[in-house]
């Protein structure tokens, strides 16, 4: 066996990687430290997290675990200091980055690749793990959605009984990997007015996990998470612990709904649209309070949460505004048309297509979204980014007219023409992958118009 | 106007890579040159009935899924066999194409029976071949013509000795990894791991394939020439694709 450096001396030549990756303009160095002690010697990471005099938590999900993270985080700043890997970093080498700049922090929180979490499970043994939802997503960098489920299983089993799984009882997955394990958690929701008539085409979970019988959904919300019952009898949704009942959406402005928890209910009002964000919410809440939080402070947070990096956000550029909402997968992307719609039909649309690898390379998945609402309403779209003209194949053969489609591969200049087709006093909407929005962050910022991701 | 008939597959079992992307490139191509596509589910328990369909589409699943829908498949395989014989075509798409061969030994090592439309059996192995690819394909003679996509798979298919592949691998794994081929053809019935999905940057096999449903529906041997579209959205979206597989290839997972 290798003998490994002192951890001291391995914690100063990351943090001056860090140090250096940020003042040659390479990004925020939020995960080169950490790659580098990921590579010195990953046993270093367990002997990290246990400085933490609270312990740790994790977060994962397809979709939600930044903002999860980042509403738990602000729940809990009142009565921990956290460690948090906020930018986004969330491999292992991210979440040795957060652990390195973890100071005199005394809890780990941190939001979890969903490849990753079996290691961390086992490196940072956390006191709760919070799973938020498992959809279709980028099939070419984990495999088959089954292949994670199962690794998830087995990170599940693996936990030490003390530890806490608060879990999306929605999702059929979640709730069978949970089942029959003592302290865990069951989250979701509870409103069939907010339910979609049918279940999405891009649902995927929606065979009975024992059987295989197609579940009989009493409400299906997002995807396939909503209120599912085998026919046969094999497998339903658990009863629910803490629940978002009585939920209103206000377009692109908020959302609100009853929080019930076993301390009480409260109403909350969100800062933030969309029933994906509900279900964010009480993520965050359910896991806010198996780590100690109360209802007042969990109310507080949320309340107090505006939003996480990049995923919905509103900048104005002269007498105009932009809104930034992420797209990643069909059941993310299935949501923001949703808000949108809600919203008021945009006329003007920028969607940037990247298929780089943090994008998903296999850039199949927008056929499975449901961009069609959005089409009666839209005037023109500028498709964006390096997969340009496969975007906007995908419009035109969900029927939209040729002579409403603007191909314009570089993201600047396509946002510079979807602003020119923008009357003032009027919102240009745009829709990027994962890389294209850190592409225009850099655009925006080097404009003055966005802080970089790193400052904030 | 000639109505095309599509029989679809399981479209609620084998959809994972985004299969309805092809079936809207079938429906507006056809309209645009003034026919209608007419698209039936064909689920679980539902009967084919040969002469019904002009066109048999089989999605991508993932081995749960394959699971679920193989012995279904195989009660239907003495109808599609029929169909097939009268000139039905077929385009069946990843698990679908694995389940057209003679069986299919999942990566966790069920094994399924196929319907054997195609003279191949596939093995899954150990690591995944995931990536872009590029082939080249003559489905007429003479007419050389490039199919771009994305293949993401753990099975190896191996092809009967004398069998014909869809095309010749330029970039990328294809069927095996090893043989420099990937897909199978037999008459009107495709087989391929190619998704992206695949008919929309590869508007000539749409095309090749409504002309083989039309000869079906009209009765005709030779099939129908198609009045050209301008594909110019079609054209730069195969050049990105084919760029991809010849810059970055696949890898194995």
């Amino acid at each position: 066996m290798r003998p490994h450096p002192p951890l001291a001396l391995e914690i100063a030549a990351a943090r001056g990687v860090a140090a250096l990756s940020r003042r040659v303009g390479a990004g925020g160095g939020t995960t080169i430290p950490g790659k580098l002690l990921a590579e010195l010697d990953r046993g270093a990471i367990d002997r990290l997290a246990t400085r933490l005099g609270a312990g740790t938590a994790v977060v994962s999900a397809t979709n939600g675990k930044t903002t999860t993270t980042a509403m738990a985080a602000e729940i809990l700043r009142p009565r921990y200091r956290l460690a948090h890997n906020a930018a986004g970093a969330n491999l292992v080498s991210g979440v040795a980055s957060a652990l390195l700049t973890a100071g005199d922090a005394d809890l780990g929180l941190f939001e979890v690749d969903e490849a990753a979490l079996p290691e961390l499970v086992e490196r940072l043994r956390p006191r709760s793990v919070c799973l938020g939802n498992l959809f279709r997503d980028q099939l070419d960098r984990y495999g088959e959605l089954e292949l994670i489920a199962e690794r998830w299983r087995g990170a599940a089993a693996q936990l030490p009984e003390s530890s806490r799984l608060v879990y999306n009882a929605d999702d059929p997955q979640l709730a069978a990997a949970s089942q029959g394990r003592a302290g865990s958690v069951a989250f979701g929701l509870d409103d069939p007015r907010v339910a979609r008539p049918s279940l999405q085409h891009a649902a995927d979970s929606k065979y009975c996990v024992h059987c295989g019988t197609p579940y009989a959904y009493a409400a299906a919300y997002v995807g396939h998470l909503g209120d599912y019952r085998c026919p046969r009898g094999d497998h339903a949704r658990p009863p629910l612990e803490v629940a978002a009942r009585d939920v209103s959406l206000h377009g692109l402005d908020r959302a609100s709904f009853l929080l019930d928890t076993p301390d009480g209910s409260r109403r909350i009002e969100l800062r933030l649209p969309g029933l994906y964000n509900v279900y964010n919410a009480v993520a965050a809440a359910a896991l806010a309070r198996s780590l100690g939080a109360g209802l007042d402070e969990i109310v507080a947070g949320l309340e107090r949460f505006s939003a996480a990096f990049g995923r919905f956000e509103r900048l104005a550029v002269g007498e105009k505004r932009i809104l930034l909402l992420l797209i990643k997968n069909p059941a993310g992307a299935n949501e923001a048309v949703r808000t949108l719609v809600d919203g008021g039909q945009p006329a003007v649309l920028v969607v940037a297509l990247n298929d780089e690898i943090a994008d998903g390379r296999d850039v199949s998945w927008i056929w499975d979204v449901d961009f069609e609402p959005l089409l009666p309403g839209l005037d023109r779209l500028v498709a964006s980014g390096g997969r340009a003209a496969e975007l906007a194949l995908r419009f035109r053969y969900g029927g939209l007219g040729e002579s409403a489609i603007e191909v314009e591969p570089d993201l600047g200049n396509a946002l510079d023409r979807g602003l020119e087709l923008t009357p003032d006093g009027g919102e240009l909407v745009v829709l990027p992958t994962y890389t294209a929005m850190l592409g225009l962050q850099r655009l925006l910022s080097s404009r003055g118009l966005a802080e970089p991701y790193w400052e904030r | 106007m000639t109505t095309i008939r599509v029989g679809h597959l399981y479209p609620d079992y084998l959809n994972i890579y985004a299969d309805r992307g092809n079936i809207a490139v079938l429906t507006r191509r056809a309209a645009w040159r003034g026919h209608e596509l007419e698209v039936t589910a064909l689920g679980m328990g539902d009967a084919v009935v040969p002469g019904a369909h002009d066109l048999y589409y089989v999605g991508g699943g993932q081995d749960r899924e394959q699971l679920l829908v193989a012995d279904d498949l195989v009660r239907k395989a003495e109808a599609l066999r029929e169909a097939v014989d009268a000139g039905a075509a077929v385009l069946a798409v990843c698990g679908g194409y694995q389940l057209l061969g003679r069986r299919y030994r999942g990566f966790y090592g069920d094994d399924m029976p196929g319907i054997g439309l195609l003279p191949l059996e596939t093995v899954a192995g150990e690591r995944r071949m995931i990536g872009d690819v590029l082939l080249e394909c003559e489905l007429e003679p003479g007419e050389r013509r490039t199919l771009a996509g994305f293949e993401n798979h753990a099975g190896r298919t191996r092809l009967d000795p004398g069998a014909e592949p869809l095309g010749r691998v330029l970039a990328g794994f294809g069927n095996d990894g090893e043989s420099g081929f990937e897909g199978c053809r037999a008459g009107r019935v495709l087989g391929t791991y190619l998704h992206g999905p695949l008919l929309p940057r590869n508007a000539w096999l749409a095309d090749w394939l409504l002309a083989q449903a039309l000869a079906h529906r009209l009765g005709t041997d030779a099939p129908p020439r198609l009045e050209p579209l301008a594909d110019g959205l079609e054209r730069r979206a195969q050049e990105v694709s084919a760029a991809r597989a010849r810059s970055r290839g696949g890898r194995y997972a």
